[in-house]
């Protein structure tokens, strides 16, 4: 078991708690948030050491989401999950200082691989 | 049924489609479009040609009729003065002697001889007394002792004192006029002098109007009866065929004479006596210039006629053909725009759709994830295998809807165009190097004829080779094992490069082609997605090119495409 804590941030709450629990399953603690405002006090309070974003969401959307994260923590590493079959939205997040992007539906290995890669760098 | 539907929603909208207008609107347009033309060219025509056919007539038969009118006018005049001055002569002559030196026969014959000379056209000198009878007489005729006093003549005279006769044959076998003047001598008793005037004067002073062979002139009294002698109407004495009105002064009108041909009439009547002249001229050969005229005029109009009925068909011919040419682009242009309008709304939906369905797909592919480590987790776990089977058919199709949504999105996403020189036929050869493999073990022959000298286009090389992929991956779907592909290009112009791929496969009837570009259409059941050919004409749209398909069952297929030699600039 690993001593990462990693912030899942989705709109769908059943999206990130599944997640949440088979990253648990593979030893990796994680907590969750629905929604930017709820994910930007999550790393104020509990400093994460990996953040998994959506990009779309209601309300904030995740490239706002990922400016805000980055003036609090600007080390904070923060995958993406594009929606779109777009590489488009996710090369746009990487300019902002995203470390990678993901489509979604995601592979749960894929997931972990840049989650070590991105934490372990 | 959706064919109506929509040729009745196309009528609403005012946009009928060419095969929805009869080929009669055109023969209509064509026909007003000549009965128009014909109209503003006819009617002045007509008119300007009848308005001065008309006005020309009259303005000739004017400048004929005026000299004419006064000609039979001055002939008379000079003919009545004639007749006047030998009235005159006569006169002085009964008052300058007695009536017993006139009837002295030699003083007689001294007189007539004078008067002979100086009196043109005179005959004879008789001085008949009171009572009728020739007392003297000096002339080439045997008329002494001859009584007159029955006759109408000397009636008149004795009346009147003076009279002139109509012409008359008399005992002398040719045409002349007596004059005679009623004297009284110093007892009062009435004697009368008469002479005789031969006519010939009258004819030439008629052979002096200097008449046309046609024309004729002649001298007739009162009841008709001809005092000089006609050229078509009888000789003197003979009573002129048609009725004729007495008339004062001069008169002119057109009639018709008695051979029936149109003649102008002319008629001046004499102050003394009861005779008048006619003038007669035949219209015919008065009007020859007139007439000379009409033909020519009938030529020219009916020539003018021919050639403005000819422009005109020409012309509206032309100008209905362009008319409908530039209908039938329009139309195209409409049709295409609509056809282009439709995929990317189509598109759009599609994009939104695959965007929603995509969450709900995550959710599911990540339950049975977490499902299938629960069971590997458990090692208690009954019916492990056939669970972890379940979990992994779910994820299957799972990544089966995330193919189908990625790519949807893709087909309506706008990729930016990288352009790059490229040449076309090294592309394809490596298109053809993917297909290698399914080539050889399906034995499917591919013939090459790609240009030499094709010039390198300027696109995006990356997107091409996903177009023609998908081009000849579809006709490799379509032959049969063993069977034919035939792959071509060439230097089409200054702006574009051709490509065709034609196979030998099972072919497309009319309705599969009208569908092949619209997103999910597809004939390949089960594993087709409906999506390689709408991407495929996206791509090529966007590149400024265009892609074309002909079609025939049991033939084969042939896709051409056109792509452009140079970057597509933004204003178009």
């Amino acid at each position: 078991m690993s001593e990462w804590k990693i912030l899942l941030v989705d709109d769908e709450s059943e999206f990130v708690s599944t997640l949440a629990d088979r990253l648990y399953l593979r030893g990796i603690h994680a907590s969750t948030a629905n929604d930017g405002e709820e994910a930007i006090r999550s790393v104020t309070e509990e400093k994460p050491d990996l953040v998994v974003l959506d990009i779309k969401m209601p309300g904030l959307s995740g490239i706002e989401v990922m400016k805000a994260i980055k003036k609090i923590d600007p080390q904070l590493p923060i995958i993406l999950l594009t929606g779109h079959g777009s590489t488009k939205e996710g090369m746009e997040g990487m300019k902002y200082g995203a470390y990678d992007y993901l489509m979604k539906p995601i592979d749960i290995n894929e997931l972990i691989l840049k989650i070590q890669e991105a934490i372990g760098k | 049924m959706v064919k109506n539907l929509k040729k009745r929603i196309f009528h609403r909208l005012g946009l009928s489609q060419v095969e929805d207008q009869s080929p009669n609107r055109y023969r209509v347009m064509r026909r007003n479009m000549i009965v128009l033309m014909y109209m503003v060219t006819f009617i002045p025509l007509f008119l300007m040609a009848v308005i001065y056919f008309y006005q020309y007539r009259f303005s000739l038969k004017q400048e004929i009729i005026t000299p004419l009118r006064l000609m039979t006018h001055k002939t008379a005049h000079s003919m009545e003065l004639y007749l006047e001055e030998r009235l005159s002569n006569i006169r002085a002559l009964g008052a300058s002697y007695s009536y017993k030196e006139l009837s002295d026969q030699k003083t007689l014959d001294r007189l007539y001889r004078i008067f002979k000379k100086e009196l043109s056209g005179l005959v004879d000198f008789g001085i008949i007394d009171k009572a009728g009878n020739q007392v003297a007489y000096s002339g080439p005729y045997m008329l002494l002792g001859k009584n007159y006093a029955k006759q109408k003549w000397f009636h008149e005279v004795s009346i009147r004192g003076v009279y002139i006769s109509d012409v008359f044959m008399g005992y002398r076998g040719f045409p002349h006029i007596a004059i005679a003047v009623q004297n009284f001598d110093s007892d009062g008793n009435a004697w009368f002098l008469r002479a005789t005037i031969d006519t010939k004067k009258l004819d030439n002073i008629i052979s002096a109007m200097g008449l046309l062979p046609r024309d004729d002139a002649f001298l007739v009294n009162k009841k008709g009866i001809l005092q000089t002698s006609s050229k078509f109407y009888g000789n003197v004495l003979e009573t002129y065929p048609l009725e004729i009105r007495y008339v004062l002064g001069t008169t002119i009108r057109e009639k018709k004479d008695s051979q029936g041909q149109n003649v102008i009439f002319s008629s001046a009547s004499f102050l003394h006596q009861d005779f008048f002249l006619v003038s007669i001229k035949p219209t015919q050969s008065a009007m020859k210039s007139w007439t000379m005229l009409r033909s020519n005029m009938l030529f020219v109009f009916v020539g003018g006629t021919i050639l403005i009925i000819i422009a005109i068909i020409r012309t509206s011919n032309y100008l209905i053909k362009r008319i409908k040419e530039a209908d039938e682009k329009r139309e195209k242009a409409f049709r295409e725009l609509e056809n282009s309008q439709k995929l990317s709304s189509i598109g759009r939906l599609a994009a939104g759709v695959a965007h929603e369905i995509n969450n709900p797909m995550a959710i599911i592919n990540q339950k049975a994830g977490l499902m299938q480590d629960l069971i590997q987790l458990d090692a208690n776990f009954t019916d492990k295998t056939r669970f972890l089977a379940l979990t992994n058919s779910i994820l299957q199709s799972v990544e089966r809807c995330k193919k189908i949504t990625h790519r949807l999105l893709g087909f309506a996403r706008r990729m930016e165009v990288l352009y790059e020189k490229l040449n076309l036929n090294d592309l394809i050869i490596e298109v053809l190097g993917f297909l290698e493999k399914e080539a050889q073990l399906r034995e499917v022959k591919i013939e090459l004829s790609l240009a030499d000298s094709l010039p390198e286009i300027s696109s995006d090389i990356g997107q091409l080779e996903q177009v023609f992929l998908n081009i000849i991956s579809n006709a490799f779907a379509a032959v049969q094992d063993g069977g034919q592909l035939k792959i071509m290009t060439w230097d089409e112009n200054d702006e574009k490069v051709g490509v065709s791929i034609e196979d030998n496969g099972s072919g497309m009837d009319e309705e599969t082609l009208s569908h092949i570009f619209e997103p999910f259409f597809t004939t390949k059941t089960g594993y087709g997605t409906g999506l390689g050919l709408p991407i495929t004409h996206g791509i090529i749209n966007k590149l400024g090119g265009t892609i074309e398909v002909k079609s025939k069952i049991g033939i084969g297929t042939t896709f051409i495409v056109y792509l452009r030699k140079n970057k597509l600039k933004m204003e178009e």
